[in-house]
């Protein structure tokens, strides 16, 4: 095996550099023309109200950074408390997705029970059911035990994510656990350990990079979620940021427009900085769980 | 115990005692299968709770002229008068449904054959991977947020930064977002824009090619372009169905920049309704939540048949190499 890949990468560097020249120009113009909207809206964050009318470029002339305070100070609320809420909402969909998901997929990955095919084919229709179609009854459903608008409006958000709904994380997981040597179950149930014990000493512990992969994604996901937090918060106070967002959107005066983009690039902050921190991992885990299908 | 272990010891040896294999085999199975069901009941749970239950009240909805504002118990039985309209007397909805399938056909294509294609680019860099693979994920992990939509938005006015760069060339654009025919195609280019996700899927499809088979086709005297479509794209296939599936199911999904392009109505002039959106306006903000039902059920059933169609053919272009190990 390692013949082989030092046999590839000597032919690789055998090649022509000409050709591999223009293959990075031609990579870094779609760098260039990916990350051109981003840096955009972070330029024009900090234009004033008549560049950003009037220079369309990247920089801006004069250095405005009022829009952050403005947008900051935009409501009754400081726009911190929309992120505490948003916060509050991803972290818990985090814990809940990473436990809810693991244990069923550790189910359908290595337990043989009654109706598993059965169970397993309807997770997986349940992977390609789309999220708005159960808006509706959810909502209903939701309301009338009380907790549309309470006072603590955040239970329809988070009790699907306990209740391992997003097929995706158990599919990832299954899929991941799968790859896992049968070999190593196989040992510990030899040494007497019960499907509990094979859980939490085997499939657990190499199961990190899945969950890993399941908490950045349910993070960002949730950080980025509209639809489901446009329906169930109400109130101006519990709004998340994406919701808040959109109030930015309903006055039309251009005077908003330089806040608006500060706001935007704060709340897209937390989804980049983890994104730096954890992206080797998050490639890691899913390359891991391809090796190995 | 005693008595237990012995048997075992027995079979092993050779004189092999029926009974008490069938009795240790049933207990180990019936251990497990208790396990099983343990494991599985926050999902059982949820399954029933946040899914089934709520899918059969929706379709019971989808029958009656159900509003949040009148109590459940007072809702009137209106047979199929929901589905009545929404395909004889409801002119928007069918223009949803145009809307979502044009965007779906064109933008996931487009998007698919970029990852694709940069996923090749990049497979053969010999350096800077991990950076450039980084770069361009990032869109994905953005695009899908209000913010971003803002961005797009803005960045497709007339005064925004797409037409500062068509006057360069001594273009004068439009203003996208607000022209019918054109909106629906900004939202596409977001959409290709966050090609980043499968392109990941795709790159480490491709690290898991053999090269041994690349070999083996240059020596068979096969070109790059008959190596691509006799060895990657097969290799590849498992992969590029998951993407497919995957993109299509998000494409006809498509909401939160619809929403803010056009504050929530799907202006202008419907061109960017996508079905979700109307399915919201509907539901949510006309309130006639037994209309916004069925026009859920109808989704659903789309989406199956959908599904079933790409796994049904899919069994005639997939080919999985772990079959044949």
């Amino acid at each position: 095996m390692t013949a082989v890949t030092s046999t590839g990468a000597r032919v690789g560097a055998r090649k022509p550099s000409g050709r591999q020249a223009l293959r990075l120009i031609v990579l870094i113009a779609i760098v260039a023309v990916v990350l051109y909207p981003l840096l955009w809206m972070l330029g024009t964050s900090v234009k004033s109200q008549e560049e950003i009318v009037n220079n369309i470029g990247l920089l801006p002339e004069t250095f405005t950074p009022g829009n952050y305070t403005d947008g900051w100070r935009n409501f009754d609320f400081s726009f911190g408390k929309f992120f505490l809420n948003s916060a509050m909402v991803s972290l818990l969909t985090v814990v809940g997705n990473a436990v809810s998901c693991l244990l069923a997929a550790y189910a359908f990955a290595r337990l043989r029970f009654r109706l598993r095919g059965v169970w397993f084919a309807v997770m997986i229709g349940t992977l390609l059911l789309p999220g708005h179609v159960l808006i509706v009854p959810q909502y209903i459903l939701f309301r009338s035990l009380g907790l549309v608008g309470a006072d603590w409006p955040y239970l329809p958000l988070l009790i699907p994510q306990f209740l391992a709904t997003e097929a995706f994380f158990v599919f990832l997981m299954v899929q991941f656990m799968r790859g896992i040597p049968r070999e190593l179950d196989e040992a510990a149930k030899i040494d007497g350990a019960s499907p509990f014990g094979i859980f939490r000493h085997v499939i657990l512990p190499l199961s990190r990079p899945a969950l890993v992969t399941t908490a950045i994604f349910s993070f960002i996901w949730t950080w980025n979620d509209f639809f489901r937090q446009l329906v169930f918060l109400s109130n101006l106070e519990d709004y998340t940021v994406p919701v808040a967002l959109t109030l930015f959107i309903d006055s039309t005066s251009q005077s908003a427009v330089g806040p608006m983009f500060a706001m935007s690039v704060l709340s897209l902050l937390p989804v980049f900085l983890f994104f730096l921190a954890f992206q080797r991992m998050l490639v890691e885990g899913i390359n891991t769980s391809g090796l190995k299908g | 115990m005693a008595l237990t272990t012995a048997p075992g010891r027995t079979t092993r040896t050779g004189s092999p005692r029926p009974h008490a294999t069938r009795r240790g085999a049933g207990r180990d199975r019936h251990g497990e299968g208790l396990a099983g069901y343990v494991f599985l009941s926050p999902w059982l749970i949820g399954l029933m709770g946040v899914t089934a239950i709520p899918m059969l009240l929706s379709l019971y909805l989808s029958f009656t002229n159900y509003d949040i504002l009148t109590p459940l118990s007072e809702v009137e039985w209106v047979g199929l008068a929901n589905y009545e309209r929404m395909f004889t007397q409801d002119p928007s909805y069918w223009h949803a449904v145009q809307v979502t399938l044009t965007f779906a056909l064109v933008a996931v294509p487009l998007k698919l054959a970029a990852a694709l294609g940069v996923a090749l680019l990049l497979n053969k860099a010999w350096r800077g991977v991990g950076l450039f693979r980084s770069l361009f994920y990032l869109p994905s992990l953005l695009g899908g947020s209000v913010a971003l939509a803002i961005v797009w938005v803005n960045m497709f006015n007339r005064d925004g930064a797409f037409n500062s760069f068509l006057a360069i060339f001594g273009i004068e654009g439009l203003p996208w977002v607000n022209d019918p025919d054109w909106a629906l195609e900004t939202l596409m280019l977001l959409a290709i824009w966050q090609f980043g996700a499968p392109m990941v899927i795709f790159l480490a499809g491709l690290k898991q090619v053999p090269s041994e088979l690349y070999e083996a086709a240059s020596v068979d005297g096969a070109n790059r372009f008959r190596q691509f479509w006799h060895v990657t794209l097969p290799m590849l296939s498992p992969v590029i169905f998951f993407n497919l599936v995957l993109e299509t199911i998000n494409g006809f999904q498509g909401f939160t920049a619809a929403f803010v392009l056009s504050n929530g109505t799907g202006g202008p002039v419907d061109s960017t309704l996508m079905y979700t959106l109307k399915l919201y306006i509907s539901g949510f903000t006309d309130l006639e939540m037994g209309y916004a039902s069925a026009m859920a059920w109808v989704f659903l059933i789309a989406i199956g048949l959908i599904t079933t169609v790409f796994f049904s053919t899919g069994r005639f272009w997939v080919h999985y190499s772990d079959g044949e190990r």
